[in-house]
């Protein structure tokens, strides 16, 4: 048989920000690119974190050379990724059970990372973010802010779309073609058809995050990864507008970052083993904990309502030759499988942070293009993200909407610039609501369905906020269903879709389903289940 | 999670029940709806200022979202508490003048039958709409040359001190500058029944400088009053007032839009028909109507009462005259809302809302129709042609004012 499977320059495997930022790289340096992901993109450690803009604070003492990148790339994202950015700063807060002299050494070493750290009175503290607890003694100022990680990981894989780049969700790698001491290409199925695939690539990117561990094992190599279980919860509404982190080691439950219209309290950090990745779950004990310190923080968590609980693993790398992970590094692994394997065409890129996403991509893309012999300099660091070209904002605001709607503005919040060219009530109705919570539009659902790569309605919810909001998916399910049943031509999507979905918000519940949350939980159930029919079982 | 929880508005499950009873929707697109004003759009505006949405202004403030709310959501408390914070228009001349009920009473008062007269020709009414937006179809309510407080002085307060007991009357901007009759016939009453009556130092309640965006003038009004209020609480007297809607913001508004501490005054700020219920349900006071009274009453339930939860006492007190038959009106906003249907932009949707209710009282034709609220009476009265009373006007007339004295040792000037 005649091989005519197609021919890239560079595949990606992985749709996680690391794999999407890579993608976007490597396009943007004129490569012939494919992603390939066996499910949606962020789906793994990079929707499942805090969404913290890291100023390199929290690393300075424990770990320069990382706090050196996140300062950085701090200051990177918030001029290529504005829309995915909310500038915030942070507080590093010293609470009377704490060492008030380790704000002298963090002071210091951020200084010595580059870090602008500044002491403030506490009195300052209160007034600037009254959300905060009191009876702190101590506060200083950083350059801290929240990062959308599923707006951020969308942008790049948009951005590599727009630069040529192939991208294909839902198509899970089952093989690494493998021809003496060379990968030539993979062998993919894509999981909703059951069709098998076959793509030849010069150079694999191995970008699975913790998952990588099984990609590397298709190659015949070893990537030791460490999974290391991190539980965070949601709140129903932003209780501060400034980052809060405990000024001391680094340690459980001591960050609360205001994201979007939520905020988030984490995390936990726990080994679990490899197999447990796939299935995480928020156990009683980690909620206690989390809520029992986040109130720390700020004692109005108390009377705030918890959305949802979650968890993801951070992709830790151990050194090599250090079976027992002793030596777990938090900063970037690119391992070049030829110079330390022996295998050809293979790299991988892991370790790392969501906050230095951007260097992982470059530091990948770089090593890639030795090996294709070519010489493109990396442009990631200056030109802005779609939807976050200077003065887009302004000018749609000026042009486009002089007088926004809510609707209005908050897609601008969400998509930036690229709002405006959005099509203005293409059909009648385009202006009605889907999602109430967060104000999501009929004519946005279907621009996401349309351009961003969504089969799911969990899909959708990551691309636009759909379900992300105090009703969990009650008032938005069936409707968005209905949009995703039309788009698909097939109205029988609709209802298993609806259901799914429900039933996924519903995971996410469980941990947290006391006072007003398990309250609108039964409502919803009553709806879906008795309303709607959708209960099987009935 | 309790009502009073400063997260109150996490306590909505999205029922969107309060959608179905708020009175702008259905007429005004442009409002975006008690659930997605109020707690669906804080969760955004706590995120930045820029999410405020301007179109809060149509909000009534009618507070019938908050008594269809199975939650406990002080939904229409979010949406003004959203514009005390988040609007920063600075108020026009319109506003001001609407807002500022009695600074612009004292001002009219000396040359009201001139005021009255000019603010009534048509020309005056065109230009006062080009010029300021106000609707040129509405009338203003007239002004009198004597306001309540000198009719008090010289008519009532020598001998109020004759009585062994008091209450400290909250007599509110209509009363004195447009409506005395109402305060008159409240001190009537209360004489009648053997109750004196202590005017207070009063400032407007504020419920037209907060509609009207003078947050900072309400502040100062609430806190003076609350003051005001303490002195004569500490001296044993309950403040009632003649307005529902005075005596809803007084109580309600202060603490839950304008952040002021009203606990220490608010149980004994009541209503006339409240107050004077709780006298005859307690056996103190007994009433004596006239026999040679009848009178068919269409009893309108003005939308801050609903609030309160009150209007039992009016329907009640009303019932106890044998001759007068009630009827109460279905429960609708009359579209009024203080200054909101006196402006251009609104009153289309002031009329829209109203209407189920002016046809009601069209195709009832009562005698009279009785609401406890001035600007439903203006509004009712421009809208049907109907006369629209106090219930206190109605009880001090149905009554037999000697029988009712000398059952209860009280005592009326003639």
């Amino acid at each position: 048989m005649i091989d005519v499977a197609p021919e890239y320059d560079v595949i990606i495997i992985g749709g996680g920000i690391t794999g999407a930022g890579t993608a976007r790289d490597c396009a943007m340096r004129g490569l012939r690119t494919l992603l390939i992901e066996r499910g949606d993109i962020a789906t793994g450690a990079t929707g499942r974190n805090h969404g913290l803009l890291h100023s390199g604070a929290r690393y300075a003492v424990t770990d320069r050379e990382s706090a050196a990148e996140c300062i950085k790339e701090n200051l990177i994202l918030k001029k290529i990724a504005r829309h995915c950015v909310d500038d915030t700063s942070g507080f590093f807060l010293t609470l009377p059970d704490d060492d008030l002299d380790y704000q002298k050494t963090f002071v210091k070493a951020c200084q010595n990372a580059g870090i602008k750290a500044e002491v403030i009175d506490p009195e300052e503290a209160r007034r600037a973010e009254p959300s905060v607890n009191p009876a702190i003694i101590g506060a200083v100022r950083v350059p801290d802010g929240s990062v959308d990680p599923f707006r951020l990981c969308s942008s790049n894989i948009v951005d590599a779309k727009l630069h040529g780049a192939h991208v294909r969700t839902y198509t899970e790698v089952i093989r690494l073609q493998v021809r003496q001491d060379t990968v030539e290409g993979v062998e993919a199925v894509d999981l909703r058809s059951g069709e098998k695939l076959s793509f030849r690539g010069r150079v694999i990117v191995n970008a699975c995050g913790i998952w990588g561990h099984h990609i590397a094992s298709l190659a015949g190599v070893n990537v030791g990864m460490f999974p290391a279980k991190g539980a965070l919860l949601v709140f129903a509404h932003r209780v501060n507008n400034i980052v809060l982190n405990r000024c001391r080691k680094p340690a459980n439950a001591d960050i609360l970052v205001p994201g979007d219209t939520v905020c988030v309290i984490g995390t936990t950090s726990d080994r679990v083993r490899y197999e447990e990745c796939d299935h995480l779950s928020v156990t009683p004990e980690e909620v206690d904990l989390l809520l029992g310190e986040g109130m720390k923080l700020a004692p109005v968590l108390a009377q705030t309502r918890v959305l949802r609980a979650y968890a993801g693993v951070r992709p830790l790398v151990s050194a090599d030759n250090d079976p027992s992970g002793r030596n777990i590094s938090r900063g970037i692994v690119c391992i070049d499988h030829e110079k330390r394997d022996g295998l050809k065409g293979f790299v991988t890129i892991t370790g790392g942070k969501l906050m230095t996403y951007r260097l992982m991509a470059e530091q990948a893309t770089d090593m890639v293009c030795r090996k294709l012999h070519r010489d493109i300099a990396c442009q990631t660091a200056t030109t802005p993200l779609p939807g976050s070209e200077k003065g887009g904002i302004e000018k749609v605001l000026k042009k486009v909407w002089p007088t926004p709607t809510l609707t209005q503005k908050a897609l601008l919040g969400r998509a930036g610039a690229l709002a405006g060219s959005l099509p203005q009530e293409e059909e009648a109705g385009g202006s009605d609501l889907v999602c109430e919570c967060e104000q999501v539009s009929v004519s946005e659902v279907d621009a996401a369905l349309k351009h961003l790569d969504v089969h799911t309605l969990t899909d959708l919810r990551r691309r636009t906020r759909v379900g992300m909001g105090t009703c969990q998916g009650e008032l938005c399910s069936c409707r968005a269903a209905a949009r995703l049943a039309r788009k698909a031509s097939d109205p029988a999507l609709a209802r298993t879709q609806a259901r799914a979905f429900i039933e996924e918000r519903w995971r996410g519940i469980v941990p947290v389903a006391w006072g007003e949350t398990l309250r609108e939980a039964s409502f919803t159930e009553w709806v879906y289940a008795e309303v709607l029919g959708l209960d099987d079982t009935l | 999670m309790s009502e009073n929880s400063i997260n109150h508005f996490e306590q909505c499950i999205k029922c969107t029940v309060c959608t179905a009873y708020c009175p702008v929707l259905g007429v005004n697109p442009a409002f975006p709806g008690p659930k997605q004003a109020g707690p669906d759009g804080e969760r955004l505006r706590l995120k930045d200022k820029f999410y405020y949405d301007p179109s809060l202004k149509y909000c009534l403030n009618c507070k019938r979202c908050e008594v269809s709310c199975p939650s406990g959501v002080k939904i229409a408390d979010i949406i003004q508490s959203a514009r005390r914070r988040f609007n920063d228009d600075t108020p026009d001349l319109r506003d001001r003048v609407l807002a500022n009920t009695d600074f612009m009473g004292k001002m009219a008062r000396p040359f009201a039958p001139l005021v009255n007269k000019v603010v009534s020709l048509r020309p005056v009414k065109k230009v006062m709409d080009v010029m300021m937006d106000i609707e040129q179809e509405r009338t203003f309510p007239k002004y009198r040359s004597k306001g309540f407080d000198a009719i008090f002085r010289s008519d009532f307060a020598p001998y109020q001190n004759r009585f062994p007991r008091h209450v400290a009357f909250f007599r509110g901007c209509s009363t004195e500058f447009q409506h005395p009759e109402t305060g008159i016939a409240f001190v009537r009453l209360m004489n009648a029944v053997g109750i004196g009556v202590r005017l207070l130092d009063e400032k407007c309640c504020g419920v037209a400088l907060m509609a009207n965006g003078l947050w900072h003038h309400a502040e100062k009004n609430a806190r003076h009053n609350v003051k005001v209020f303490s002195e004569a609480v500490a001296g044993g007297l309950p403040v009632v007032a003649v307005s529902s809607t005075c005596a809803f913001t007084m109580r309600d508004e202060y603490p839950g839009v304008l952040e002021v501490d009203n606990a220490s005054v608010r149980e004994s700020i009541t209503l006339a028909e409240k107050f004077l219920f709780e006298q005859v349900d307690s056996g103190r006071v007994k009433l004596v109507f006239r026999k040679d009274y009848a009178s068919r009453i269409a009893y309108h339930i003005p939308c801050h009462m609903e609030k309160l939860g009150w209007s039992i006492f009016t329907k009640e007190l009303l019932q106890m005259a044998p001759s007068i038959s009630l009827k109460v009106l279905d429960s609708n906003c009359c579209g009024m809302a203080g200054t909101y249907g006196f402006k251009k932009e609104n009153y289309p949707y002031s009329q829209a809302i109203g209407r189920p209710l002016f046809e009601q009282i069209k195709s009832l034709s009562p005698d009279v129709v009785c609401c406890e609220c001035e600007t439903c009476k203006w509004q009712i009265e421009a809208s049907t042609g109907y006369t629209v009373l106090n219930p206190v006007v109605i009880l001090a007339e149905a009554l037999d004012i000697e029988a009712t004295c000398a059952a209860n040792g009280g005592f009326v000037k003639a």
